[in-house]
């Protein structure tokens, strides 16, 4: 168990190093001189020349990214120069807002996909069964930006019940949370329902039946609990997922969160904030992954055994 | 090998697909065709502009005479000239970004997966540390310092597809490298080049296959996420996505001009993905063998 959880820890530095190094070859050695980059085409040489001596662009690359490394381990990204704060804060400010609408998506989630897919697995190969089935189908394939700039038509243009843009109000969490979520209560709804199925057919099922216990104890309690250990691993690495790809959700709702940052940190060539946004959404979707890990051998005693 | 069984009976094998798969494969079809002869039916011209036609609903006429079909956009063009322009965007951008990553895949792949050792070792340890990196945001990031160009965007999805393609490569490689028909040929004295490409590729390529039809879908709204933030291909060209981004200033007045860019796209890719499944249940067996 201790040599799996190293191994797992050892794995996961290495992707934070990895993930670090890919946005510092994207950021400094992609675009050829990055100075011009950020102060545009437009800069005098004295102004390109003052820059690139304090963001040290005139050392060897190498020289570079060891600065930057001891800066990135030292949480220091430098200063957004749009707002006059260091990039980390501007982007510690709004991880909040991103954290509780990824919150909300996953609530939603959870409470659509195992309803879903319950109903689904208990008539099974029934209209209803091949409905949830179709319906999770198309939900997943459907762009997402799209369908929350459609949710957006229907209920806040059309029906007028919901606010389309961020207001601080708990409703105006609704449509963007809904939009985020949409994907993947038709996948959790077909995970549930697999997994319901499997176990139903399992010996301990057909014990208790034996027993005399009534099918919704059994379902409820026997059935249902096995069913959750695959699952509730799979939706730590949803929540990675809503954290990462927030982005687009957060620009069409206009949600004060790190995904909108991102978006305009980069087209106002904040590099700074960029560079620490990306750092802090890797960092938080690496360990949630290793999380997941954990947690599944923790909750299933079998896998414990065979990795120790 | 799956190319030989097809072509004996194709009108017998259509005809035994589900209805999905005819519905599919026409919209898929449907769209190839629309795109391909897209200017010759409603051309389309970034730089035309005309204020008197402006956000027109679908079937309106038009000032000179023409009739919109699916409406206007806030400067007065055809929104089925945009889409059809749109579309020629879409399907170059995923099919040249699946192109050059499954290309790069494919050849990494067979690398890791037939010679294993190192070259496994670090073509297997880049690709986990991209992947731990979201792709969306690996997209956005790299599109967004390259700039807005046809080619960038390209560039920026491809990097972030030749992981997946690389995978399902090993994948099979690893499975066939071993058995017994390999072996034989190995004893028979043939060379690396033979075995790879006599040998290994044949199995290869039915996985790829699907992988890559699932990937033109998922590329095609990733092009459109990418415009839909102004990170994708210029203005001068016509994408569903910076057209669906301006629409959604025009909701309230005008909900055609994000609505049917988008629709369009959801079709696409519905269908490209049902194909897709269909294509993995084809290959099952063979993948198998």
């Amino acid at each position: 168990m201790t040599a799996y959880l190293g191994r797992r820890l050892a794995q996961a530095l290495l992707q934070i190093w990895g993930a670090i190094t890919i946005v510092f070859i994207a950021l400094r050695v992609l675009p050829g001189d990055p100075a011009e980059l950020i102060l545009g085409s437009q800069a005098t040489p004295e102004a390109l020349e003052e820059l690139r001596g304090s963001l040290g662009l005139d050392e060897p690359l190498l020289v570079q990214y060891a600065t930057h490394m001891r800066d990135v381990v030292a949480l220091d990204f430098g200063h957004s120069w749009r707002q006059s704060v260091s990039a980390l804060d501007a982007c510690l400010e709004r991880l909040g807002s991103t954290l509780s609408l990824s919150a909300w998506a996953m609530v939603i989630t959870i409470v659509l996909g195992f309803a879903a897919g319950s109903f689904a697995a208990r008539r099974a190969n029934t209209w209803a069964d091949h409905l949830v089935s179709v319906s999770s189908l198309v939900g997943q394939a459907l762009p997402p930006f799209w369908i929350g700039i459609m949710l957006s038509l229907i209920f806040a243009r059309w029906l007028q019940i919901l606010p389309s843009t961020a207001d601080g109000t708990m409703v105006s969490l609704l449509l963007p949370a809904f939009t985020l979520a949409l994907p993947f209560v038709g996948w959790l709804a077909r995970l549930v329902r697999t997994g319901i199925l499997e176990e139903m057919n399992q010996d301990y099922v057909r014990t208790a039946h034996a027993k005399g216990m009534s099918h919704r104890v059994v379902f409820s309690v026997h059935v249902l609990r096995n069913t959750l250990v695959p699952v509730v691993t799979m939706l730590g690495l949803l929540m990675g997922y809503f954290i990462a790809n927030g982005v687009i959700v957060e620009v069409i709702f206009a949600w004060p969160g790190i995904g909108s940052l991102l978006i305009d940190s980069i087209t106002f060539r904040d590099y700074a904030v960029v560079e620490a946004v990306l750092t802090v959404i890797t960092v938080c979707y690496i360990l949630l992954n290793l999380l997941v890990d954990v947690l599944y051998v923790y909750l299933d005693p079998r896998i414990q055994l065979e990795n120790a | 090998m799956t190319v030989n069984v097809r072509g004996a009976t194709l009108a017998g094998r259509l005809a035994g697909l589900p209805l999905r798969a005819h519905l599919a494969l026409g919209t898929v079809l449907l769209f190839v065709l629309a795109g391909l002869l897209g200017p010759l039916l409603a051309p389309y011209d970034a730089a035309r502009t005309s204020p008197v036609d402006r956000l027109l609903p679908p079937g309106t006429r038009l000032s000179d005479g023409a009739m919109a079909w699916l409406g206007t956009d806030q400067v007065g063009q055809d929104i089925l000239a945009e889409v059809l322009a749109g579309m020629r965007t879409s399907l170059t951008v995923a099919l040249v970004t699946v192109a050059v990553g499954g290309s790069v895949g494919l050849l990494l792949g067979l690398l890791a997966g037939y010679f294993g050792g190192w070259a496994d070792g670090i073509i297997s340890r880049v690709g986990d540390i991209q992947l731990a990196f979201p792709s969306l945001l690996l997209a956005i990031l790299l599109a967004g310092v390259l700039g807005p160009s046809m080619v960038n965007v390209i560039i920026a999805l491809a990097v972030t597809r030749w992981v997946i393609f690389a995978r399902v490569v090993r994948g099979s490689a690893l499975a066939v490298r071993d058995r017994e028909f390999v072996d034989s040929a190995r004893v028979m004295g043939a060379s690396h080049a033979r075995i790879l490409a006599g040998y290994i590729l044949p199995s290869c390529l039915p996985p790829l296959m699907v992988a890559a039809t699932v990937q033109v879908g998922l590329t095609m709204v990733a092009e459109a996420s990418l415009s839909f933030l102004g990170l994708g291909v210029p203005a001068s060209q016509a994408s569903w996505g910076s057209t669906i981004a301006e629409g959604r200033d025009y909701l309230a007045s005008a909900w055609w001009i994000a609505a049917v860019p988008g629709a369009a796209l959801a079709l696409v890719v519905v269908s490209i993905g049902v194909l897709g499944d269909l294509l993995r249940d084809a290959s099952d067996p063979m993948t198998e063998l």
